[in-house]
C-alpha cells in the first residue's frame, strides 16, 4: 500500500487530473451553501448583469444568476456523463468479454457491430435518436440516449485487450484445472483487466460529456435544465459573443476546460498504471 | 490483398448504407411523430386562423409525401428514393428539395473539414515524431503541455474562445458566416479572399485541438518503434541519422496513425458540426441545425444519410489504400 501511494505521488497526470476535479467537487459542494440555486432558474435576477459582487458570475439575459446556474449545472452534466459512461463501459466489458473468450459467431457479431458503429459519426446518430423522442428530454433520458452509443469503443478496446490476455499461461493454467468459462473471466481475467476498465471508464465519461454538450449545444437537450451545455446553447441563441455578453460563456467555458482537462489527465495516468511500458517514456 | 477482403470490405459499407437508410426510416416511425400535422398546426397558430379543416390538409400533404401507404411500400420506395439521393422536399422551405439544400452546403464542409483534416494529419504527425526523437531541438519539449491541454478541448470550445480575441476584441478576422454579406458567390479573386478570411477562426479552432491528438498517438508509437532491434541495427551499420527517422522509425510508426485517422474520421466531424454551429459557417452542421430549429425531419434525415455513406465511403477508400502503405497486408490472410 505505501509502495502503491508512492507511486502514485510519481505520477503526475494522475494527480492532476485529480487535483481539477476535486477543485470542480468543490466549487459544487461550496456553492450549494453559498448561493441559492433557485436562482439558477430563468426570470430571478436582473437580466444582464456583468460580474459584480453580488454576482460574481454575471447574469443572462432571461435572468439566472450565472454562479448559481455552474453550481446546478456542472453536476447535472457530470451526471449524464457518468450514467452513460457506467453504462457503456458495463455493456462493452459484457460484450468484450463474450465475444474475445467463447470467439465464434458471437465475436464476428459484436466485433462487426463495434466496427461499424465506430466509423459512423456518433453525434449524427445521436441527434436522430434525439429529434425522434416526443417532447423534450430529461437529464436521465439524455444519459440514456448517450449510453445508446458509448459502448461501442469499450467493447472494441476491452476485447483486444482480453483477446491478448486469455493467451498467458495462468489463463491456460485455470483453464485446464477445470475452471469454469465465467470463473475463469471473474477472478482470473477481470482483476488484471481493473487498472485498464478504469482509464476505460474515464475515457467514456468524457466523451460521453462531450456528445452531450454537443446535443445540447444543438437545442436537443433538457430545455429546462441548466447543464453546461445547455447554457452554451442559450449563449448562441442570444448571440451573446456579437453583443459582448461576455460573462455569460466564460463560466460555462472555463467549467467544461476543467472537466475535459481533468478526465483527460486522470486517464493518462489510469493508462501509465495499467501499461508500465508508458512509464519509461512518459 | 486479396480480391474475397476487397469484396468483404466492399461489402461492409453497403451494409453501413442500408442501416443508416433503415434507421433514418424507422427511429421517427416508432416515435410516431408526425410531421406533416406538426408543421400545419405550427402554421395554423402562426398564422392565427381556426384550425377548421386542417385534418383534410393533413391527408392531402400525407398522400402527396407519401404517408399514407403500408408501412413496406414505404419503406421500399424510401430506400428506391434513397438509391437516387431523392430525400424528398423539405418540410420548413417547401418546395426546395432536400438534395439541393445539401448540394448547397456540402462544398463548404468538404473544404472545411478536408483542409483541417490534413493540415492537422501531417503537421500532427510531423510533430509527434519529432517530439519523440531524441536528437530534436531543445525547445520543442516545451510545445507538449500545451498540445496536451488543447487536444482535450472540444473544437467549438476554443472556436469560441478564438472568436472572441481575433474576431471580437481584435477585430481582425470575421465573427460569423461563409462569406460576408452582400457578397455575390462568385469565381473572383475578391471573392475566394473573403472566403478565405472567414475560414480562418473556423479552421483554426479544429486544427489547433487535432493536431495534438495526432501529435500524441505519433509520439507514443514513434516511442514504440525506437525501441525495436531494427533501429539500433540501422544505428549500428552506420546509417545518417535523417535515413533512420524518415525509413526506419517515421515509415513504420506511421501506420497505426493511418488506421486511426479512418477511425477518427467520424469524430472530427461531429466536432466540425459544432463550430460551424458556433461560427455560422454555411456547411452542412449549420444546415442542420437550421433543420433541428425547424423541426425539418426530412432535411435531418438527408443530411444525416448523406454524411454517413460519404463517410462510409472515405473509410473505403482509405481501407483499400492501406495495402500500399503497409505491404504486409496484402501477404496476411485473415
Amino acid at each position: 500500500m505505501h509502495g502503491f501511494l508512492g507511486y502514485v505521488r510519481r505520477n503526475n497526470s494522475l494527480v492532476l487530473g485529480s487535483a481539477l476535479l476535486l477543485f470542480l467537487a468543490l466549487f459544487v459542494i461550496i456553492g450549494h451553501f453559498v448561493v441559492d440555486v433557485e436562482d439558477a432558474r430563468a426570470l430571478s435576477v436582473r437580466p444582464l448583469q456583468p460580474p459584480s459582487w453580488k454576482y460574481p458570475f454575471g447574469t443572462d439575459r432571461q435572468g439566472r444568476d450565472l454562479l448559481a446556474v455552474m453550481v446546478a449545472g456542472t453536476p447535472l452534466t457530470l451526471r449524464i456523463g457518468f450514467i452513460a459512461g457506467f453504462l457503456g463501459v458495463g455493456i462493452g466489458t459484457v460484450l468484450a468479454f463474450v465475444a474475445a473468450y467463447y470467439r465464434g459467431w458471437a465475436d464476428t457479431i459484436i466485433r462487426g457491430i463495434a466496427d461499424i458503429g465506430l466509423t459512423v459519426p456518433g453525434l449524427l446518430i445521436l441527434i436522430i435518436i434525439a429529434v425522434s423522442i416526443r417532447g423534450g428530454l430529461s437529464v436521465n433520458q439524455m444519459a440514456i440516449v448517450v449510453a445508446s452509443l458509448a459502448w461501442l469503443n469499450p467493447t472494441r478496446t476491452i476485447r483486444a485487450q482480453v483477446l491478448s490476455l486469455r493467451e498467458r499461461g495462468y489463463v491456460e493454467i485455470a483453464r485446464m484445472s477445470g475452471m469454469s468459462g465465467p470463473a475463469i473471466i471473474l477472478f482470473e481475467l477481470m482483476p488484471n483487466l481493473l487498472p485498464y476498465l478504469a482509464a476505460t471508464l474515464v475515457n467514456a465519461v468524457s466523451s460521453a460529456i462531450l456528445a452531450s454538450i454537443g446535443l445540447e449545444v444543438l437545442g436537443l437537450g433538457p430545455i429546462d435544465a441548466p447543464t453546461l451545455g445547455m447554457t452554451l446553447y442559450w449563449v448562441n441563441f442570444n448571440a451573446a459573443m456579437i453583443n459582448g455578453w461576455w460573462w455569460w460563456w466564460t463560466a460555462p467555458t472555463i467549467i467544461i476546460v476543467i472537466v475535459f482537462l481533468g478526465l483527460f489527465f486522470v486517464t493518462v495516468g489510469l493508462d501509465e498504471i495499467a501499461n508500465p511500458r508508458l512509464r519509461r517514456s512518459a | 490483398m486479396h480480391l474475397i477482403d476487397i469484396v468483404k470490405r466492399c461489402g461492409v459499407f453497403v451494409v453501413i448504407v442500408w442501416l443508416a437508410a433503415s434507421l433514418n426510416f424507422f427511429l421517427p416511425k416508432l416515435s410516431g411523430q408526425d410531421p406533416v400535422r406538426t408543421k400545419l398546426l405550427q402554421q395554423a397558430q402562426l398564422g392565427g386562423y381556426v384550425q377548421q379543416g386542417i385534418d383534410e390538409m393533413v391527408k392531402v400533404y400525407e398522400a402527396r409525401f407519401g404517408l399514407d401507404r403500408p408501412m413496406w411500400q414505404q419503406y421500399l420506395s424510401y430506400l428506391g428514393d434513397v438509391a437516387r439521393l431523392d430525400f424528398n422536399y423539405s418540410i420548413a422551405s417547401y418546395p426546395r428539395t432536400v438534395s439541393s439544400m445539401i448540394a448547397e452546403a456540402v462544398p463548404w464542409t468538404v473544404g472545411l473539414l478536408g483542409m483541417t483534416t490534413i493540415l492537422s494529419f501531417v503537421i500532427g504527425t510531423i510533430l509527434g515524431a519529432l517530439l519523440a526523437w531524441p536528437r530534436a531541438p531543445r525547445w520543442m519539449a516545451w510545445l507538449m503541455p500545451p498540445l496536451w491541454a488543447l487536444h482535450a478541448i472540444p473544437f467549438f470550445l476554443l472556436g469560441l474562445i478564438l472568436m472572441y480575441v481575433f474576431a471580437f476584441q481584435l477585430p481582425l478576422l470575421p465573427i460569423f458566416g461563409g462569406y460576408s454579406a452582400g457578397a455575390r458567390p462568385e469565381l473572383s479573386i475578391g471573392f475566394i479572399l473573403d472566403v478565405a478570411r472567414h475560414a480562418v477562426l473556423p479552421a483554426l479552432s479544429i486544427i489547433l485541438v487535432a493536431t495534438g491528438g495526432w501529435a500524441l498517438g505519433m509520439r507514443g508509437m514513434m516511442v514504440t518503434t525506437m525501441g525495436e532491434d531494427y533501429v539500433t541495427f540501422a544505428e549500428g551499420k552506420g546509417l545518417s541519422n535523417l535515413t533512420i527517422f524518415m525509413r526506419y522509425c517515421l515509415r513504420n510508426a506511421i501506420l497505426p496513425q493511418v488506421t486511426a485517422l479512418a477511425l477518427a474520421l467520424g469524430q472530427i466531424l461531429s466536432g466540425a458540426v459544432l463550430v460551424e454551429v458556433i461560427f455560422g459557417y454555411p456547411g452542412i452542421g449549420a444546415l442542420l441545425f437550421q433543420a433541428i430549429r425547424e423541426n425539418d425531419h426530412f432535411l435531418i434525415q438527408g443530411i444525416v444519410f448523406t454524411v454517413i455513406v460519404a463517410l462510409g465511403l472515405t473509410t473505403l477508400i482509405l481501407d483499400l489504400f492501406y495495402p500500399l502503405l503497409d505491404p504486409r497486408i496484402s501477404y496476411r490472410r485473415t
